[in-house]
């Protein structure tokens, strides 16, 4: 086995949990990793089917369900290739080995003589007849995984490293495919009416006048501050949801203030601190001057394209929910905490989704259809969230004040490096710190305790701190974090977490500084890089991009590079941006050299990385959350514009070829780069700097105006 | 008695088939498909006409049916996903570019540029976006639903 051993087999210990045969010579995997836009089932089948040696057609997959699969807690991070991927390729193997001995006991073959064809075994006096089918019976399926199973070598791969055609697209092009399209006999349709922010109250004297206006087939079900209607028909729900919206009145109406979405904000509230250090080069050479420049991201929305939703029955004994959650086990805790239910009374099935980057509603509304669900036994209750509650509700991404501090000797190299970042948590996913975390938790009439503050540690990649530190040859750089507390909003994770601002940050800076020492940027970049596969990649995309061939800048067109490793562990990307400038900002062209190690589904992965820079580049150029004209929070896409097809440039993503076996996720690795190549393309345009996000319209103009006057 | 009559003769076609609209003259199409009759490819996204994971084909046009009334539908020739099938081009080249990541924009977009390719069948790029530039997709498979539209409308040429 190459690497540790994942900690998903330590969980998950036994053979059953991920594997079994079918009697139709099939082959059922399973995975504690969910769908999520990202391709990953497809992913999981190849890897499963080349260590088996058996068609992927031969492989059924199941995912995502407390009943039956294994516990990996949630899909996030990039990782699910990485950990889940591994594990399974283990489990695979070892049952690969077993069966072959197996075979081998009864013909007396050697194991290594023995080939497979697509789960049939042939060899010098090996019977016709033995395959896995046969053989799998004599496995003592309940025992451990071993963890000195041989895995298959690259070389020996058929499926991996090919483009196996997504498994789950046809269904989404042809009907029903997502939990929307979920449907149950005599099923109740239910929404809630949610409270503007955790402080406000229910003015309960607008109760009274709100049930004479509904219909008596409306139900009305109010617990302290949480307010669901019930319908026989989602037709009925949503009329009688409008109504409520405008009847019920709160206590502590909206008071948000647009100033509290102001990134500068962050320094004047309450933080908990730390500082450490990376390790680096002491620099020889004295400084001949200081440079310190601050970066900010502004919050952003998940906007995810589908509202939450689901469905939860109670039956007296058990709470089954089915959910687009990012993880069916945390979310099980979760509700067992919420709802006060033993654990092995509540069953969590995975269903399909919109595409999710991150903590978003899906495990709120599972925690409001459950609250109903326990209230109302017997039926299954299906809550389906408005795309106001989606784009206010679900949890934003976070703001980050980014300040860098160097010094800087007389041929422009760092001498010192000081980053401090100011921004609060990136992970307040249901189960982390000890409490559950759920919407409706807030409302009860003796709401669950809050959750601590805290943020994602830095052994598991870090929140506001992840990519803090470069992986260029520095002197040692040091990390001062400032986890922001009582900010205005419900913030969690959002694809890349802390990297967005930290990369934006680290990569505008290096750029500066290659500027102020009259150097070429990929050349000062590449001065400072001893990482081969970091400087493989930047070279790559120099020549995708005839890098040495550019404008000079500074007329209306620009190019910008920007590099990261995704956690300084994950996928090495490199990225260059080309933009025309005039009253708007046009991107143009995009290239981007990644190296993914081992790659599962080549097509797979591009089309990960593709997503990740053109949702980061809606997030550069159009994204902030402000309040919108009634002092709201974003309610429809016209308080929060996205990218539109014709602002989308060329995307060209080429993966470098690497010896390497292990396989380096690709999810969230182009968010840090894309967006800084594109600001230092447009800072490129323009002959100056640009260091607050977003990088619209009207924040380029008032930059430029500052700089005129 | 006679405004009782004349609902009860109200209908629509929807993927070729007669659909009465007696019960459900008060709603909207996007409701009627997916609940009354059971076609969940229609996809709510936002409820008031600004993502398009709803839009269907009414008399061959691209139509909003999260907001559009059935009474405004009657005699009316409905077309929605389920119309199309694994065989039909436009499916065909999504599958052949791997046009989609978690997919819920897509049935939307499919009925766009079916609009689009059943009033022009070799439409520029420009033409293509200009179609698609109401839909919102939020995975960022854009650049790849764009090549979608171009195969198939090559498909559709070279048959």
């Amino acid at each position: 086995v190459t690497g540790p051993f994942p900690r998903s087999l330590t969980r998950n210990p036994r053979l059953d949990q991920w594997i079994f045969f079918g009697d139709d010579r099939s082959v059922t995997v399973m995975t504690g990793k969910v769908e999520i836009g990202q391709g990953i089932l497809t992913a999981l089948v190849q890897m499963a089917a080349d260590e088996l040696q058996v068609s992927p057609s031969r492989i059924r997959i199941k995912s995502g369900d407390t009943g039956d699969t294994p516990d990996e807690m949630f899909t996030a991070g990039s990782q699910s290739v990485e950990v889940s991927g591994h594990a399974l390729r283990i489990a695979c193997a070892d049952v690969r080995e077993s069966c072959l001995q197996q075979a081998a006991t009864l013909s007396e073959c050697p194991p290594a003589l023995i080939r497979i064809t697509d789960g049939s075994f042939a060899g010098p006096g090996v019977p016709a007849g033995l395959d896995y089918w046969t053989c799998g019976k004599a496995i003592d399926w309940r025992r451990h995984v071993r963890a000195d199973a041989t895995l298959r070598q690259p070389g020996s791969f058929h499926s991996i490293g090919t483009s196996l055609p997504r498994l789950d697209l046809p269904a989404k092009l042809t009907g029903a495919a997502f939990i929307h399209d979920l449907t149950f006999d005599s099923m109740v349709h239910a929404r809630v009416i949610r409270k503007p922010r955790p402080v406000s109250r229910l003015d309960t004297g607008c109760l009274e006048g709100l049930r004479r206006q509904l219909p008596l087939s409306i139900e009305l079900l109010v617990m302290g501050d949480f307010v669901a209607l019930c319908a026989d028909t989602e037709k009925a729900v949503v009329a009688a949801a409008e109504k409520a919206s405008t009847a019920i009145r709160w206590r502590d109406p909206l008071s948000r203030a647009e100033q509290d979405f102001d990134t500068e904000r962050l320094k004047e509230l309450d933080t908990i601190d730390r500082s450490t250090e990376a390790a680096g080069r002491a620099h020889q050479r004295n400084a001949v001057s200081d440079v310190a420049a601050t970066y900010r991201r502004p919050y952003l929305a998940h906007g995810s394209i589908a509202p939450s939703c689901a469905i939860a029955h109670w039956d007296g004994a058990t709470l089954s929910v089915w959910s687009h959650t990012q993880g069916v086990f945390p979310l099980r805790g979760a509700l067992a905490q919420f709802l006060q239910i033993e654990l092995r009374a509540i069953v969590v099935h995975h269903c399909q989704g919109a595409g999710c980057y991150g903590h978003n509603g899906a495990d709120d509304v599972a925690g409001d259809a459950a609250l109903i669900a326990k209230c109302r036994p017997g039926r299954h209750i299906r809550v389906q969230w408005s795309r106001q509650d989606e784009l206010s509700a679900s949890p934003y991404g976070a703001a980050s004040v980014v300040e860098i501090r160097a010094g800087v000797d007389a041929d422009g190299k760092p001498t010192s490096w000081d980053i401090e970042i100011w921004s609060p948590t990136h992970n307040q996913r249901p189960g982390s710190r000890g409490a559950p975390g759920l919407l409706a938790g807030e409302a009860l009439p003796e709401p669950m305790s809050a959750m601590p503050p805290g943020d994602v540690p830095d052994e598991l990649g870090g929140g506001g701190s992840r990519n803090s530190f470069a992986i260029y040859d520095l002197p040692p750089q040091r990390l001062t974090h400032h986890l922001v507390t009582g900010v205005p909003l419900r913030t969690s994770a959002l694809r890349g977490l802390g990297a967005q601002a930290n990369v934006f940050a680290i990569e505008t800076f290096i750029d500066e500084l290659a500027e102020r020492a009259g150097t070429d940027p990929i050349a000062y970049r590449l001065h400072l890089l001893s990482d081969c596969r970091a400087r493989n990649v930047i070279e790559t995309v120099m020549q995708m991009s005839s890098w040495a061939q550019r404008p000079r800048g500074g007329d209306g067109v620009g190019y910008g590079v920007a590099f990261s490793r995704y956690k300084n562990r994950a996928a090495y990307v490199a990225i260059v941006a080309t933009v025309e400038v005039d009253e708007d900002v046009r991107v143009k062209s995009i290239w981007c050299a990644a190296d993914a190690g081992l790659v599962v589904n080549p097509d797979g992965a591009i089309n990960q990385i593709e997503g990740g820079i053109i949702q980061a580049l809606s997030w550069t150029l159009k994204e902030e959350v402000r309040l919108n004209s009634e002092g709201q929070l974003p309610a429809t896409w016209d308080d929060y514009p996205i990218l539109r097809f014709s602002e989308v440039p060329e995307v060209n993503v080429h993966l470098v070829s690497t010896n390497d076996v292990v396989t380096l996720g690709v999810g969230e690795v182009a968010v840090g780069p894309a967006t800084a190549a594109l600001g230092n393309a447009i800072s490129n345009a323009l002959g100056q700097r640009f260091r607050e996000l977003p990088l619209s319209r009207e924040r380029i103009a008032a930059a430029l105006l500052t700089n005129a006057s | 008695m006679n405004e009782q009559i004349l609902a009860n003769v109200m209908e629509c076609s929807v993927n070729g088939r007669i659909a009465p609209l007696s019960g459900d003259r008060s709603g909207l199409l996007l409701d009627f498909l997916r609940n009354t009759l059971h076609l969940k490819g229609s996809r709510f996204g936002c409820g008031h006409e600004r993502c398009c994971a709803c839009m269907v084909l009414i008399d061959g046009q691209p139509s909003y049916s999260c907001t559009r009334s059935l009474e405004s539908v009657v005699n009316c020739r409905i077309e929605t996903i389920e119309s199309l099938g694994l065989e039909h081009s436009l499916v065909r080249a999504f599958l052949d570019e791997q046009a989609g990541q978690c997919g819920y924009c897509l049935s939307g977009i499919l009925m766009s540029a079916k609009g689009l390719l059943d009033r022009d069948p070799s439409p520029g790029r420009a033409q293509i976006i200009e179609a698609l530039e109401p839909h919102l997709c939020r995975c960022g498979a854009h650049a790849r639903i764009v090549r979608a539209v171009q195969r198939a409308a090559k498909l559709d040429g070279a048959a």
